[in-house]
């Protein structure tokens, strides 16, 4: 207990640094994840071929363990971020994916008949009445990426990326209990602490729903 | 002036083996209340959603005030043109308000004429403005709601209503209010409305005059009274039987 708050009085610095480098990987990966899988989920959930490919290749891809798809990134794009990045992006879309494919598979007909019947262009029913109807599922699945992106982001210090792995990798290489506590204890927290700011922000955007 | 001319209309879905709608020819004139009649699949409502291009005819041709719709912008033609639905289909996450004003505000009118309109139709459906214009649909009874869908669909004044069995889900007390409501608004706005049903009475409570369809056809267009009299064939008889209205007086059904 001494030692991790020696550790914070000396290191607290670095400490916020490294977290920090944990959430910008996270961030970023959730916003690429995002931008590759939201799209790919809207075509999928019109062509159901289309979807059950895809979610069978990213499930496959899902199963093939970070760590693994980390050691085949090195020879091809070297250490560091990219691998990194690549990795988690991989683990994050399937989620993303599937959730967005059904949210738009589900979106309830008789809304989606008035808006066109009254008028509404494409656009217009695309954005003002199928993407809000479509968000709650959508939304469950980037959560649930997130709080895996931000988990699986440990890893990343084992190629050199940096993030909270750093401190675990250290901690385990001089059998440190207190900087293994540190590390572990800060992933687990930054997970609960986002999941709750993402139930927050759904909660806000569906209290429509419990009226 | 005939607001609404089908010729020769053909419409064959794969799925069914007949025709939803057999070459139906009939013309309605501008301030007609028009009910459709019939089972479920007879064509009813294929035959109001050719109106507004959500179904296309294989065949024949439509016009609205004399202009073929095939010829028009699918999007601009249905901003004249009221639809109302049983589901009743409103914007959940959107407030009352919202839900009314949602083609006013494409349509980009100000705000102050946005709100006065939307109170305006309120008061029209008989719900209090002020009790009402910030509530969710989820904070409304069914009827509430459809009075909402009304309210939407009237908002900017079209020549033509469509509604499909609008109080086909709501209980016996409130669906005869929204009746009685329903043709007061008809009268003084002297519209064009078709609407679809499968309850007899219904139909000729509201209509001046009914359409009986069964089967993708048009088995008879008339006054609701001269059906009674003059009943076309055997299904209309039975139709009438059926529902006990099949002699002397109509008015006294309602």
């Amino acid at each position: 207990m001494i030692k991790i708050v020696e550790y914070f009085k000396t290191n607290g610095g670095e400490y916020l640094g490294i977290l920090g480098e944990h959430l910008r990987i996270s961030i970023f990966v959730i916003l690429i994840a995002m931008i590759i899988a939201i799209p790919l989920g809207i075509v999928s959930s019109r062509y159901q071929k289309l979807r059950i490919f895809f979610e069978r290749f990213f499930g496959l891809l899902r199963i093939v363990p970070s760590l693994a798809i980390l050691i085949i990134c090195i020879p091809i794009i070297g250490t560091g971020v990219k691998p990194t990045v690549i990795a988690l992006t991989i683990l994050a879309i399937p989620p993303i994916l599937i959730n967005t494919a059904q949210a738009f598979i589900n979106l309830p007909q008789p809304i989606i008949e008035a808006a066109v019947a009254m008028g509404m262009s494409n656009s217009s029913v695309f954005f003002k009445v199928k993407l809000p109807l479509a968000f709650p599922l959508m939304f469950a699945g980037i959560r649930t990426a997130t709080v895996e992106v931000i988990a699986s982001a440990t890893l990343a210090s084992y190629i050199g990326a940096g993030g909270l792995g750093d401190i675990i990798f250290t901690g385990l290489a001089l059998l440190r209990m207190d900087l293994l506590l540190i590390g572990g204890g800060s992933v687990a927290i930054l997970s609960l602490v986002i999941g709750f700011l993402l139930d927050s922000f759904y909660s806000y955007m569906t209290k429509y729903q419990r009226l | 002036m005939t607001a609404v001319e089908l010729s020769h209309v053909n419409k064959q879905f794969s799925n069914m083996s007949y025709k939803a709608l057999d070459d139906v020819s009939v013309q309605i004139e501008e301030g007609e209340f028009i009910t459709i009649l019939g089972s479920s699949g007879c064509g009813k409502t294929t035959l109001i959603k050719m109106l507004n291009r959500l179904y296309e005819p294989d065949g024949g041709a439509i016009r609205l005030f004399g202009k073929d719709i095939k010829e028009q912008d699918p999007v601009q033609l249905r901003r004249g043109i009221g639809y109302v639905i049983q589901q009743i289909g409103l914007f959940p996450h959107m407030t009352v308000r919202d839900n009314i004003a949602t083609i006013p505000k494409i349509l980009k009118w100000d705000k102050e004429r946005i709100d006065e309109q939307v109170d305006r139709m309120l008061s029209l459906v008989r719900l209090e403005p002020k009790e009402f214009r910030d509530r969710y649909p989820a904070q409304l009874s069914g009827g509430q709601q459809q009075r909402i869908g009304l309210a939407r669909a009237l908002i900017c004044d079209p020549p033509i209503m469509l509604l499909d069995e609008p109080f086909g889900a709501i209980d016996a007390i409130n669906r005869e209010k929204l009746q009685t409501e329903l043709k007061r608004i008809h009268e003084e706005s002297r519209k064009t409305y078709l609407f679809v049903t499968h309850d007899i009475r219904e139909a000729f409570k509201l209509g001046t005059r009914v359409i009986i369809m069964d089967k993708g056809k048009i088995l008879q267009f008339a006054k609701p009274e001269e059906i009674v009299n003059h009943p076309a064939d055997e299904f209309v008889k039975n139709l009438l039987g059926a529902s006990g209205i099949d002699n002397g007086d109509v008015s006294e059904w309602w």
